[in-house]
């Protein structure tokens, strides 16, 4: 969990300064090597790890538009994804999906940038599972902001109706962009909405990772047995502004509310350290970490930009005939994308 | 209140502001002069719109007038339709068109359609405005023009503004008319620090209330050679075309159709009548849009003067997210270019 937490960490921080280059001294988003909205999820971790830690690789989550951790706690090839965020032509999509929008069907990750509309489809991947009879479960992911959505209310009432295998995991950072969870929710606490749809919930609070994992090990247990659904809310803090650029001048208290939160990654450490795990080994891990995100961002650069003329494929897995010039054979590989 | 000023010229005003501070001074004068002005949106209070778009407006209107929303597009698009049914006017943002999917029947079925369906006994004087285009790389969720979707569905005026100075006279019109109005806004044109605009966009605009007719297309360049119809960001890469291929003696006119519902098909047929070629650019998906609704009506109308028409749009692909790919489905000034060129082959 450690490991997953720093790597997630580094993982952004890296991001962030590849992000920010060219676009300086005025930030203009098109600029640079990362294009388009870039959305960090440092303070978040927890939510990812502790959760996913209980989950297989043929488990199924779906991620909201600040996916990065929760891929990296499900495994997601990172060299892929990074390739992906650089827009390269070997990336997770060939470069046409982005950071908002990972897709790896062999982690069986992908994500949305449609605030919401990642539940119903953890819900459909549940229903496969319970119509098929394995023991897969799915994992929706969202904001607290994004429990204000109607797809949300429907997946839940939906899901509990017919008891699937699915975990609805929010991520409350008391912030969706520039609104106050208080001046848009009617709710402090998700597990009250749960309780509505007849769904057993728990929130942990103040970022704990252990609280988290312990949480969801019942949660995820419930759905693999076959006892329906379960919501769990993570406090989690947004460690920067919502996307990179967003100078936060709504919220001027920001930096002040960042160094009174206690780093969930700190705080983890403290607990390793305090149950014997000695310093050398945590360092290990912080610089294994920090390798396996540099090579991903050397192997990322490195990878050519795709062919501009790859954009029209892909539109169909089966192309009608005329929509490409390519027969539909040839459009079935190379949506592989990773030769 | 309101003086017809449809032909002023852009820079007969001291003043340049930025399209998105010309909304915003249209905005708050309409709140201004009618209490029932009402402004709602993520985003729009503290922030000041994403796109600012409402920039400054809760600090001069306070939170009971622009109200920031849940996450809840359904819920506040619709709550607005019934507010604006009660007679008030409020300016509902979708923060970008995208987002659509998640509250359509609200749009379609509830905005739309009330007046028709209700026999003309209910109106529905509401303004959507909603942050439309791609150009910087955010991919296939966050890039979306849809102005052919919109456009596409009886009961709901569609405006596409491509200078402040009609971005100004264009929401006075919005906000006062008795209809749903869908004010349709281009990023880049915005003047936002984050996403530079080219040249254009910025205009002279006067400091007192104007309004332009909707259905009066601008004609921003005269030319004898060819019409080029488009509208939003695009005017500005059809401008820079027409600029190069008069380098080249082809003298071409660039018309901004400025609304789509109505659409100013006289404006559109007089030019093709004159130059016989049409080029229609859109930033939208191209088929079933509205390059292929212009060159139909000028088709029915003026089949005999037509000698070519190219369509550039972009091709039916989802935007996608790397910049290579991106920039080659947009379309940009050199195949406004060259889509002229081939008219006179
Ligand atoms: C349907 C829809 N509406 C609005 C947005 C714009 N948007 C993107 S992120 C965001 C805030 C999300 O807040 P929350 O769910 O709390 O997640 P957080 O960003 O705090 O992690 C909004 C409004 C969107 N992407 N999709």
């Amino acid at each position: 969990m450690f490991e997953d937490m720093v790597t997630a960490r580094r993982y952004e921080e890296r991001l962030q300064e590849e992000y920010l280059e060219g676009k300086q001294p005025a930030f203009d988003i098109s600029a640079g090597p990362i294009p388009g909205e870039l959305h960090l999820a440092a303070g978040h971790e927890p939510a990812a790890v502790g959760v996913c830690e209980h989950l297989r690789d043929d488990d199924t989550v779906t991620a909201p538009h600040r996916p990065h951790h929760v891929a990296i706690a499900k495994g997601v090839d990172l060299e892929r994804m990074t390739a992906e965020i650089f827009g390269r032509e070997t990336g997770l999509s060939s470069g046409k999906g982005g950071h908002m929008h990972l897709f790896d069907p062999d982690a069986k990750f992908a994500c949305s940038g449609i605030i919401a509309e990642g539940y119903p489809p953890a819900v459909g991947a549940a229903m496969a599972a319970e119509k098929r009879n394995t023991d897969q479960v799915a994992v929706a992911y969202a904001g607290e902001g994004a429990t204000n959505q109607g797809g949300f209310y429907e997946s839940l009432n939906l899901a509990s109706v017919h008891d699937l295998p699915v975990v609805f995991v929010v991520e409350d950072n008391d912030w969706a962009i520039s609104m106050p969870k208080e001046r848009v929710t009617a709710v402090d606490d998700n597990t009250k909405r749960a309780e509505g749809q007849d769904i057993p919930s728990a929130r942990v609070d103040h970022n704990d990772a252990v609280a988290v994992y312990d949480a969801a090990e019942k949660a995820v247990g419930r759905a693999r047995a076959g006892n329906g659904p379960t919501l769990l809310e993570v406090q989690v803090h947004r460690r920067m502004g919502h996307f990179m650029g967003d100078a936060e001048a709504y919220r001027p208290d920001a930096e002040k509310e960042r160094l009174d939160a206690i780093d969930p990654i700190d705080r983890l450490e403290e607990r390793l350290r305090d149950e014997g795990v000695d310093g050398e080994r945590v360092d290990e891990l912080r610089d294994q970490a920090e390798e396996r995100v540099e090579d991903a961002i050397e192997f990322a650069k490195d990878q050519p930009e795709p062919d501009p003329e790859a954009a029209y494929d892909d539109v169909f897995t089966n192309p009608p005939s005329g929509v490409t010039d390519e027969e539909p054979g040839e459009e079935a590989i190379s949506a592989g994308g990773d030769d | 209140m309101a003086e017809a000023d449809t032909d002023a010229p852009a820079d007969a005003a001291e003043r340049e502001l930025t399209m998105s501070r010309a909304m915003v001074e249209a905005i708050a004068h309409e709140m201004e002069t009618d209490d029932d002005v009402f402004v709602m949106g993520e985003d729009v209070a503290d922030y000041g719109g994403i796109f600012d778009s409402t920039e400054g407006l809760l600090e001069e209107f306070g939170r009971d007038r622009v109200m920031d929303v849940p996450i809840s597009e359904t819920g506040f698009i619709g709550a607005g339709v019934g507010a604006a049914q009660e007679g008030m006017r409020p300016i509902v943002e979708l923060m970008f068109a995208d987002f659509f999917g998640v509250c359509m029947d609200q749009i379609y079925n509830q905005m739309a359609k009330n007046t028709y369906m209700s026999g003309g006994s209910v109106s529905v004087p509401m303004t959507l405005m909603t942050a439309v285009g791609g150009t910087y790389n955010d991919a296939a969720q966050h890039s979306q023009t849809l102005y052919g979707t919109f456009a596409h569905l009886p009961g709901m005026k569609v405006v596409v503004p491509s200078t402040a100075y009609d971005a100004k006279g264009l929401m006075h019109n919005a906000v006062r008319d008795d209809d749903p109005v869908v004010y349709m806004f281009h990023k880049r044109l915005m003047g936002i620090g984050w996403m530079p605009a080219p040249e254009g966009p910025k205009t002279g605009v006067p400091e007192d209330d104007y309004t332009i007719p909707f259905g009066s297309a601008d004609v921003k360049r005269e030319g004898e050679d060819a019409t080029v119809v488009t509208l939003g960001l695009h005017v500005h890469r059809a401008l820079e075309a027409a600029e190069s291929l008069a380098e080249d003696g082809i003298d071409a006119e660039v018309i901004d159709l400025r609304t789509l519902v109505p659409l100013d098909t006289e404006t559109v047929v007089d030019s093709v009548r004159k130059t016989g070629r049409l080029v229609v650019v859109d930033e939208d998906y191209e088929s079933f849009g509205v390059t292929g609704e212009v060159v139909g009506r000028v088709t029915e109308a003026a089949l005999d003067d037509l000698e070519a028409v190219e369509r550039v749009a972009v091709p039916d692909v989802p935007i996608p997210y790397s910049r290579p790919m991106e920039n080659e489905v947009i379309p940009d000034s050199s195949d406004v270019e060259e889509a002229v060129r081939a008219t006179r082959e």
